[in-house]
């Protein structure tokens, strides 16, 4: 039995032994976000710092109502404003950012460090920061962009979708704030329910591309969005439309990696084998002869 | 290749080395697979339901501190969230009550009565003691000298136009009631308080 009772892993990262594998049935969780309904309050952004007892610097103001202006190691998530013209009309495009929790997490894969990122059984993806060796290398197989550096103690922090309170059958800090229900949690499976629901309402307003965001190139994800143009995803803040695992982690985890390996391993067997069978390379007396009288000739 | 028999001794010591090293853990080959997750930190924590300080809509608070309230353990806050049992907001808060631990903890928030005396150019810390007789005191001489229980035409008014009470949004029904009671009771008309709304 591992440690974790109710929460097994499924994933581990850079470790190429499988974690138990009996306890698959964790119902599956889900954060829907649903963007048209949201205000742009930060209370979540507030709930997050508070339950997660993180201290964001107090920031600047650019300009915007983006504050702070974009995910930092202490604030896991952020609004997003996007002001967009549609015909006649502006519409107030305000994403919840932070960590997608993918099915199929870069983040994981990216990893060398052994089990610096895990996934749970129910589908969060969760940074073990004491196993963390702050390579930055999640930053990079992020297909959105989510993870940071710290200064301070060079580690990776995100999102962890409260998985402290997830684990004891609460929701997460943002989702349970939420005044407008913007944010809602519970299984993936009712989730999308819920967004089924949600979408029907929208189409009624005349959002007829509406729909759910769930990206299938990184397996869905467990943040979800109802997006009111859900055919251009692009629109609220750069969300990418079609997010994909960068090639080169497959390319550097998969092909590279094992060569590498053999190279390393193929250099020291070989440099040993040959050390013992011809022995270090040794001067002789003449040589060392030769090259004193070459060396004073030279002198004189 | 020939192989020498101290040759085969060397590569023969050099495996049983590397094997070893790798029983002793430090390939991460007997690591635990198991990651611990944050325990959580309200397990044993004191829950206590309470009314948001902020805005009238007064929204139910759960404030957890730690201590168990035994003699000799002192309690502090640690936690605010929404109470998901109040009608109000059902568990949600706002950013400003999400954020209600700060100031709870904030340097700046007034923790006693003060007073600035006249003339004096700053706040005294004053007891409550203090405070509450020398509240009454004036409010008493205050009422005695501006009372109005007639108007001009000699119809009873009892009205205290002098002064004003401001009682706070974050109470219960019964103590707006009270507040409500009280105030009215003495004659005054300006009253800011939940009750009115």
């Amino acid at each position: 039995m591992a440690t974790m009772q109710s929460l097994d892993i499924r994933r581990r990262s850079a470790s190429t032994e499988a974690p138990p594998q009996v306890r698959q049935s964790a119902i599956q969780v889900a954060k829907l976000i649903d963007v048209s309904k949201c205000i742009g309050c930060k209370a979540c952004q507030a709930a997050c710092l508070e339950w997660n007892d993180l201290k964001a610097p107090i920031g600047y103001t650019d300009g915007t109502y983006d504050n702070p202006t974009d995910l930092t190691p202490t604030s896991w998530t952020v609004m997003r404003f996007t002001e967009y013209e549609r015909g006649d009309d502006l519409e107030w495009l305000i994403r919840k950012d932070g960590c997608m929790h993918c099915d199929d997490p870069g983040c994981l894969k990216a990893c060398p460090a052994p089990g610096a990122i895990v996934q749970y059984t129910n589908g969060i993806v969760d940074f073990v920061s004491e196993n963390c060796i702050g390579c930055g290398y999640c930053v990079k197989g992020c297909p959105f962009n989510v993870p940071r550096i710290s200064k301070v103690d060079r580690k990776a922090y995100k999102c962890t979708l409260c998985v402290d309170r997830v684990s004891v059958g609460q929701a997460p800090a943002c989702a349970k704030v939420c005044p407008t229900q913007a944010i809602y949690f519970g299984s993936k499976e009712d989730m999308i329910v819920h967004a089924e629901h949600r979408i029907a309402d929208l189409k009624s307003r005349g959002f007829q591309k509406s729909g759910l965001y769930n990206p299938p190139g990184v397996g869905g994800t467990h943040v979800m969005y109802v997006l009111h143009h859900a055919d251009q995803p692009s629109l609220y803040a750069g969300l990418p439309d079609d997010p994909r695992i960068s090639p080169m982690v497959g390319f550097w985890k998969g092909v590279m990696k094992p060569l590498s390996l053999a190279a390393i391993a193929f250099a020291g067997v070989f440099g040993f084998l040959h050390y013992i069978t011809k022995g270090p390379n040794e001067v002789s007396d003449t040589d060392e002869r030769k090259a004193d009288e070459m060396a004073k000739g030279k002198g004189a | 290749m020939a192989v020498t028999r101290r040759q085969f001794m060397k590569v023969s010591a050099a495996g049983l080395a590397a094997s070893s090293v790798g029983a002793l853990g430090f390939t991460g080959a007997g690591e635990a697979l198991a990651a611990g997750v944050r325990p959580f930190k309200l397990e044993r924590a004191t829950e206590t339901r309470n009314a948001c300080p902020y805005c009238a809509v007064a929204c139910g608070v759960l404030i957890y501190t730690m201590g168990d309230r035994s003699k000799n353990a002192r309690s502090e806050i640690i936690h605010i969230e929404g109470d998901p049992d109040h009608p109000v907001n059902r568990g949600t808060l706002c950013p400003r009550g999400a954020a209600a631990l700060d100031f709870v903890r904030s340097p700046n928030r007034l923790k006693y009565p003060m007073v600035r005396k006249p003339g004096s150019d700053k706040f005294e810390r004053i007891s409550w003691d203090v405070a509450m007789d020398r509240v009454a005191k004036l409010v008493k001489e205050d009422r005695d000298k501006n009372f109005i229980a007639k108007n001009r035409d000699g119809v009873t008014v009892n009205r205290w136009l002098t002064t004003g009470f401001f009682g706070t949004s974050s109470q219960s029904n019964e103590a707006g009631y009270l507040t409500y009671k009280l105030v009215r009771a003495t004659g005054l008309l300006g009253l800011e308080d939940q009750a009115r709304i």
